[in-house]
């Protein structure tokens, strides 16, 4: 069986963001990008299911030529093969999924990991559309995963608790922290991504349906205050909270 | 020198391990006096404690720059750590990489690289430390096996080592010996107490009536001195990047520290005082980086290193105790508190001048070959 696993490059999440001149888009300077953490309990889940059963594993990812860095992380930490679909500019979560759908069905994979979502837009959407638009079932916000033949059973994480959900092949299964505990790349894995190719084509991505209109950063903290240490400062607390913060 | 994307991407690695796995118990290994063998084993797994080697020997195939690359990541968090992967890897495990026969390396180095066993190089005696030529451990041939006698001290890893890379004289000069733990009439003095690097282990190690097969003799019999020396160049490239790896981290501590700090209004990073320090600090990095890889890439290209290696080693560990000094100075009370790391990398720095040979010891090294070139430069 095929195993594909979608990796997004995202800034580092200890960077520090600023937004450049064209007030739609991200200063680049200084930012290092990273692997979607969530990504990588992803690709956790896909080389535990082939070490399990067998099959091949393949890591994808939309986007510029350094995507290729995210890629070749996934490769080091043991997945068989890359594609790159390339792609320059803003792309939105459709086009991604979209790219990714005709990725999916050209190598006929039939179980697709992703991340929860990407650190970076934060839309979580990108692996439900996968799935929608490639006709699988899907499972988001997964906790456990097990598969049996071709039956799918997993933990997701709802409100205040857990659901279990039964499906079948072929499926998209986004991971929650939680599922696993990402393995590190090793350095025999380096040296073994060296050896394994990453293909590289031009992303199907379609014409975008969002358009990034404005960027703004969120409102500075105000830097923290102490009150007092005892008892006497609740009413002069509760009552800022009111007034001021006004949370209560 | 421009590091390949494979080199970045194990800076990477290990820095990430690094991070997750080794900093946040480098206080207690330094207070406790003990690296867990949890950490040694997962070193093991990532393939940290054979980045240098060729794979075919189970190592990272990293080379020596790949190996500096490492250690110096290591370093930015533990330097009992990196300690113990440099006894082990760079000299222990290296001793008989450079000097044993395919059989030997076979039969020895695919546990070490992996970890699932640990070296130690064992040089040094009561009569023989910068003079390390004037051994008295002896071996003699008795028919079957070689039967060493003697007492080596300050071997790091002596307490966790399952493979002793072992200098003794024999007939026909000093000839280096593979020996067991496990080796009948082995046996582990107690662990010395340090100032620092107290993770590491330091301990003597004595030989009684040790029988050594014959097939456990590195390279041929008198040649010993030469292969010992041979991984000490290598060493003392580790340890060069040791320093470097102590001295960024420091750097990154004091420039934080210093923009935070306020004094007389104003962050004290504001006074040209501490500027300076930060300016010193940075050009010594600047020049131990240099120098560490200009070295480390030569010895790889297969150029003989022992002057390159001690200049490096000579220069980088005298340049992190100085930058030591200042990061200390530079956090004030703070820096003098156990509270915070400063004071543990600036006592761990200290023993770099002084293992694998001193300072002096490394000028003495450099001014012979400066000198036997009548001062035409040549490196
Ligand atoms: C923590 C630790 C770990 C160690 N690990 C190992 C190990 O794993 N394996 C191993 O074999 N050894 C190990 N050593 C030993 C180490 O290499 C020696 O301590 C070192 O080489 C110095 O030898 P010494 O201590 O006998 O000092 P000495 O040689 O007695 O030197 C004392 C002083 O005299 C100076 N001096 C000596 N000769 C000269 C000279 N000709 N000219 C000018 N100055 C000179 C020295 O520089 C020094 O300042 C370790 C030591 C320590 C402290």
């Amino acid at each position: 069986m095929k195993i594909a696993v979608c990796v997004s490059h995202v800034p580092d999440t200890a960077a520090k963001i600023n937004i450049a001149s064209d007030g739609k888009s991200i200063d680049q300077n200084g930012v290092t990008y990273v692997v979607n953490p969530y990504d990588e309990i992803a690709i956790e889940e896909a080389l535990k299911t082939k070490e399990a059963f067998e099959g091949e594993t393949v890591a994808i990812s939309v986007g510029p030529e350094s995507n290729k860095d995210s890629i070749k992380k996934a490769l080091a930490m043991g997945i068989d093969s890359g594609v790159l679909l390339k792609h320059e500019g803003f792309i939105d979560s459709l086009g991604v999924a979209r790219a990714l759908a005709d990725e999916i069905k050209t190598l006929d994979a039939k179980l697709v990991f992703f991340g929860k979502q990407s650190v970076d837009y934060d839309n979580s959407i990108v692996g439900q559309l996968t799935s929608e638009l490639i006709g699988y079932n899907c499972v988001s916000v997964v906790v456990d995963f097990k598969l049996d033949g071709e039956k799918i059973i997993c933990e997701r994480e709802i409100e205040g608790g857990r659901e279990i959900v039964e499906t079948t092949l072929p499926a998209v299964i986004t991971a929650q922290k939680g599922l696993n505990e990402p393995r590190y790349a090793s350095l025999k894995g380096i040296m073994a991504a060296k050896k394994k190719t990453i293909e590289e084509k031009d992303a199907a991505a379609g014409e975008n349906v969002v358009e990034v209109i404005k960027m703004k950063k969120p409102p500075v903290k105000q830097p923290g205050r102490i009150l007092g240490e005892d008892a006497t400062v609740v009413p002069e607390l509760v009552k800022l909270l009111k007034e001021e913060a006004k949370v209560i | 020198m421009k590091f390949s994307e494979d080199q970045k991407m194990l800076r990477r690695t290990v820095k990430e391990f690094t991070d997750s796995e080794i900093r946040p118990l480098a206080k207690k290994i330094d207070e406790d006096e003990e690296i867990p063998k949890e950490l040694i084993k997962k070193l093991g797994e990532m393939g940290i404690l054979g980045t240098y080697f060729p794979e075919k020997y189970g190592g990272g195939g990293f080379g020596e720059v790949g190996y500096c690359i490492a250690q110096e990541e290591v370093t930015r968090a533990c330097g009992s750590t990196a300690a113990l992967i440099g006894a082990h890897q760079s000299i222990g495990a290296n001793a008989i990489y450079l000097g044993g026969s395919e059989e030997l390396k076979m039969k020895y180095l695919p546990a070490l690289t992996t970890g699932e066993k640990i070296a130690a190089f064992a040089l040094t005696e009561a009569s023989a430390g910068s003079d390390s030529f004037n051994i008295k451990t002896e071996a003699a041939f008795d028919g079957t096996n070689w039967i060493m006698n003697g007492e080596k001290l300050w071997i790091t890893n002596g307490a966790i080592a399952d493979v002793f890379s072992v200098f003794a004289r024999t007939e026909k000069g000093i000839t280096g010996f593979v020996v067991e733990k496990d080796f009948p009439g082995v046996s582990i003095g107690p662990n010395e107490k340090k100032i620092g690097i107290r993770g590491s282990s330091t301990t003597a190690v004595y030989f009684e009536n040790v029988p050594i097969p014959p097939e456990n003799m590195i390279g041929v019999e008198g040649r010993g001195f030469l292969i010992a020396m041979k991984s000490l160049d290598a060493g003392r490239l580790g340890i060069g990047a040791c320093c470097l790896g102590a001295a960024k981290e420091m750097l990154e501590l004091s420039v934080e520290f210093a923009n935070q700090r306020k004094q007389f209004n104003q962050s004290i990073s504001k006074f040209q005082a501490i500027q300076f320090m930060i300016s010193d600090m940075a050009s010594q990095i600047y020049a131990m980086e240099s120098m560490l890889y200009r070295a480390a890439e030569k010895y790889d290209d297969g150029g003989d290193i022992t002057t390159d290696a001690a200049i490096v080693k000579l220069y980088c560990s005298e340049a992190v105790s100085e930058v030591a000094d200042k990061a200390l100075q530079l956090h004030g009370g703070m820096g003098f508190s156990r509270e915070i790391p400063i004071e543990r990398f600036y006592r761990d720095a200290r023993i770099l001048r002084i293992f694998e040979g001193t300072s002096e010891i490394q000028k003495l090294i450099i001014s012979r070959k400066t000198i036997k070139n009548n001062g035409k430069w040549k490196v």
